[in-house]
């Protein structure tokens, strides 16, 4: 049996499994039951996926069912590139499947979720497997619809529908210009095939179009500002697991779709396609990671940081496409490469953080931070799965967000090789952006984590929390140990990477297996090197000696005093640093800028008791200038038009006529 | 022969169109269903006639449809309606005829000057058949557009269908000719039983349109 016939028997199991949910909704067994199933079907993919991908199988394993339009079936297709993603996919679709099987027995309507998690794991994989554009549409618009009826599980909540609304909205128009743009590219011949797709070479002007619509299409649903409004209200609806699946792994399938039809569909690229895409990234990475500093809802904070990573993901593509258009095809190896890695780092310790606050929110209830605090004394294991991927997405060695970054950056090192003087000047522009995004980036997860699980307890809530289910922890531990290992053995990810990249840009980066102690080389021994190891063991034993040196040297008591409080001892938690304070100063930076922040003071007149208030206001400059002017536009188009409504049947009439004689003169004109 | 089946044809074809235009300038009610009569009359001839030129059997059954059914017992129906709702006799118009008439020679000429151009490579009997048919379907719609009675909105669409019929059956070879014209016959059928079983003038107390546009519901 082939890979891709096993990996769509997985699809299908998956898609049964929502039926079954469906059938057995009213048993108390069945969450268990398709979580459960849900975790094998997807390890199981995974393990298939894996072995395509390490096995570094020769051939592309590809299905033809007859399904879907007559003349072309549905067209299936494992390559190396797929394989990644169905490696990324379903390792997310496990975690959250068997993260789950905790999490999901508090939830309030399981009815509403049980059917469509399944049915969105399956159509991420149908994205990935399809291999003719009306099957990749098709499993595309499936996947927004399956996790659109996901965010809205918990539809009396509020802002739940209107999140489930502008997501709905941003999805069609998405999966509009994609269409569009498989319309352009299957132009001359009329066939949708992938494979036929591929042969041709469009026109210039015909691939810089389609690369916008891509852009548009596979930006939107990725999050690349100013597309990525739909984001931070939809992910944080959803119940957590699926948060997680949507941040980690969802936002991975946008991106298999704009690599596969930009590295693999549109042929050669031109050297300005890189400038666009460059730009967006770079103000997507910065843009993301200062909205999240703003945010004190924990689950909005992680969403934003999904649309900054994504930014540093897409800033890797963009070099990629730089040095491929110039023929550096090594470089381009490495930048792509670094994006690649970025996106698997990332499925692992979003999905790792939105566990961790989906723990705090089953232990709580709540999600705004100005509501923790002091969890790690209640929490102690959540809170270190927590840690461990604020410093991961923090990128701090030696753990894996450290070693993406560092390689998009040693792509952005070479950049002097390029001949143009733009890109020249471009590229390191994003480089100092992808530098304070990173900076701004850690900024804020010293934020999360300090507001939410150091001090002391804010609310009554955070005070009666309690550990979480073994199955939460398990799945959270189980992605710290990933973390840790993908940063220390970098060099192996690299080396199964290496196909992927031959095939996409025609060149791969040195073999990592071969260099001694296990560090990884990008260009050359003499340029740079890293080893994820070294630092490691170098941390764990200075740590060490260090503590150890101390309760040898200096004390060995264990001594417990409160925290120094400028010397004012106040009983109240309300005097602690919150999460807004901790964001004023950049608030304060960048504020008046990217957000036309205003603070205001309102003092109480001298003898009055009332206390003084500071009042910030922020306004979202993309929705102000982008999408508040269409709302604008359409609302008064639909009253104008509304006249419509109410004509006579003889005006009804008449304007069929008109419109009909009108068609039949252009037609007599045109021809 | 060939040149006479053309030309008959082609008479008969053309005659549709000055039906069309005779319908146009009737301000008569009883003089419209006529006139209507008169249309289904030439539309049977018309196909009659390319039955047995294509030598194509099944369309006699078309022909025989148009006239029983349009030529005889729905001018019939319709003459009772009127007889029985005692409907005004004359019919309004919006537009004076002779704009009218005007406009209908445009649409004729558009499309005669849109058809022969787009089907070039067709053979003639078929390109003059469509031509013609169109524009009988044009001057319809016209007619339904420019009235302001339910009977003469019927006519219209009877005179619409009527050309629909015309282009199939001189389309040599189009398939299902037979099974639609029974089907619009049905349609036009139940749409004449639906005007009398509503007895739109015992509930509305007219059968001029503006009155059934003040019972529309969704009026805000």
């Amino acid at each position: 049996m082939s890979a891709a016939l096993v990996l769509l028997w997985c699809v299908a199991a998956l898609l049964a499994i929502g039926f079954l949910a469906i059938a057995l909704i009213r048993l108390s067994a069945t969450t268990r039951v398709v979580y459960m199933a849900s975790f094998v079907v997807c390890a199981t993919a995974f393990t298939v996926a894996l072995t395509h991908l390490i096995g570094k199988a020769t051939s592309a394993s590809t299905l033809v069912l007859p399904l879907g339009l007559p003349w072309l079936g549905a067209n299936f297709r494992l390559d190396m590139l797929s394989a990644l993603f169905l490696v990324v996919v379903n390792l997310g679709g496990a975690a959250a499947s068997l993260y789950g099987l905790g999490y999901g027995r508090h939830e309030t309507a399981p009815a509403r979720v049980l059917p469509f998690f399944p049915a969105f794991l399956a159509a991420m994989n149908l994205v990935v497997l399809a291999d003719d554009a009306y099957t990749f549409l098709l499993s595309w618009e499936f996947m927004s619809l399956s996790s659109w009826a996901l965010v809205m599980s918990h539809h009396r909540e509020q802002d739940n529908t209107r999140a489930g609304y502008i997501y709905l909205v941003m999805a069609s128009f998405g999966t509009l210009a994609l269409l569009l743009a498989f319309g352009l590219l299957a132009s001359p011949s009329g066939d949708y095939g992938f494979a036929m797709i591929r042969a041709g070479t469009p026109a210039p002007w015909i691939s810089g179009l389609v690369l916008g619509l891509i852009l548009l299409g596979a930006g939107s649903k990725a999050g690349l500002v100013p597309l990525h409004v739909w984001l931070p209200l939809a992910h944080p609806a959803a119940p957590s697991h699926v948060s997680a699946l949507m941040s980690g792994v969802m936002t991975k399938v946008a991106v298999y779709g704009f690599i596969r039809i930009v590295f693999d569909l549109l042929g050669p690229p031109a050297w300005w396609w890189s400038t666009v895409v460059l730009t967006l990234g770079g103000a997507t990475a910065v843009l993301g990671v200062l909205y999240a500093l703003m945010q004190h809802d924990l689950k909005r904070l992680l969403a934003y940081h999904t649309v900054e990573n994504i930014g540093i993901i897409f800033i890797g593509l963009g070099l990629a496409l730089a040095f491929e258009a110039n023929g550096l095809a090594a470089a381009a190896a490495l930048a792509l490469t670094a994006a690649l890695f970025h996106v698997f780092n990332h499925a692992l310790f979003k999905s790792l953080l939105f566990f961790g606050a989906g723990a705090v929110l089953t232990a709580t209830g709540e999600r705004d931070m100005e509501r923790l605090g002091g969890l790690i004394h209640r929490m102690p294991l959540t809170a270190f799965a927590f840690l461990a991927g604020s410093v991961a997405i923090s990128a701090l060695p030696p753990l894996n967000g450290f070693v993406s970054e560092w390689l998009t950056f040693q792509a952005i090192l070479i950049s002097p090789e390029l001949p143009q003087w733009g890109l020249r000047l471009l590229v390191p522009a994003v480089g100092a952006m992808l530098a304070l995004s990173a900076a701004l980036a850690a900024a804020c997860f010293v934020k999360a984590f300090g507001i939410t699980f150091l001090g002391r307890c804010r609310s009554p809530a955070a005070e009666r929390a309690q550990e979480v289910d073994r199955f939460s922890l398990a799945t959270m531990f189980a992605f710290v140990a990933l973390c840790l290992l993908a940063g220390i053995f970098p060099g192996f990810i690299i080396d199964a990477m290496a196909p992927v990249t031959q095939a996409l840009v025609g060149a791969r980066m040195p073999a990592q297996a071969a260099v001694p102690w296990l560090s990884i080389v990008p260009i050359a021994e003499a340029r740079s090197s890293y080893n994820g190891l070294l630092v490691f063991l170098f941390i764990v034993s200075s740590a060490t000696f260090a503590a150890v040196a101390i309760h040898r040297l200096a004390s060995r008591k264990v001594r417990r005093a409160p925290a120094w409080d400028c010397g004012f001892p106040d009983p109240n938690p309300a005097t602690q640093y919150t999460a807004g304070s901790f964001a004023q100063p950049i608030r304060r930076v960048f504020g008046p800028q990217v957000f036309l922040a205003r603070e205001q003071v309102s003092m109480p007149p001298p003898g009055d008791t009332r206390p003084a208030r500071l009042r910030v206001q922020l306004r979202d400059l993309v929705w102000d200038t982008l999408y508040a002017p269409i709302e604008g536009f359409i609302g008064l188009a639909a009253d104008w038009l509304n006249v419509l409504q109410f004509l006579t049947i003889r005006r009804y009439l008449t304007l069929v006529f008109v419109a009909l004689v009108a068609l039949l003169l252009v037609l007599a004109l045109w021809r | 022969m060939e040149h006479l089946a053309f030309d008959v044809a082609h008479m008969l074809a053309g005659g549709m169109v000055l039906v069309s235009f005779m319908l146009l300038y009737q301000d008569r009610m009883y003089g419209l269903l006529n006139v209507f009569a008169l249309h289904a009359l030439v539309l049977s001839l018309s196909v009659a006639w390319e039955a047995l030129v294509q030598g194509a059997p099944h369309l006699y059954i078309t022909a025989a449809i148009a006239l029983i059914v349009k030529a005889i017992i729905i001018p019939l129906a319709l003459r009772r309606i009127v007889q029985r709702l005692n409907i005004h006799r004359t019919v309004e118009t919006v537009v004076g005829i002779g704009p009218t008439m005007l406009a209908g020679i445009g649409l004729v000429a558009l499309s005669m000057a849109l058809m022969l151009q787009v089907t070039a490579e067709a053979d003639a009997l078929a390109r003059q058949d469509i031509a013609f048919a169109l524009s009988v379907i044009l001057l319809g719609l016209l007619m339904m557009v420019s009235r302001r009675n339910a009977v003469g909105q019927v006519v219209g669409l009877m005179s619409i269908e009527n050309g629909l019929i015309l282009a199939a059956a001189g389309a040599k070879g189009m398939p299902l000719v037979v099974e639609i014209s029974v089907a619009f016959s049905v349609l036009v059928a139940f749409m004449v039983i639906g005007i009398f079983l509503f007895r739109i003038r015992e509930r509305f107390d007219t059968v001029d349109l503006h009155a059934l546009d003040s019972f529309r519901g969704d009026r805000q």
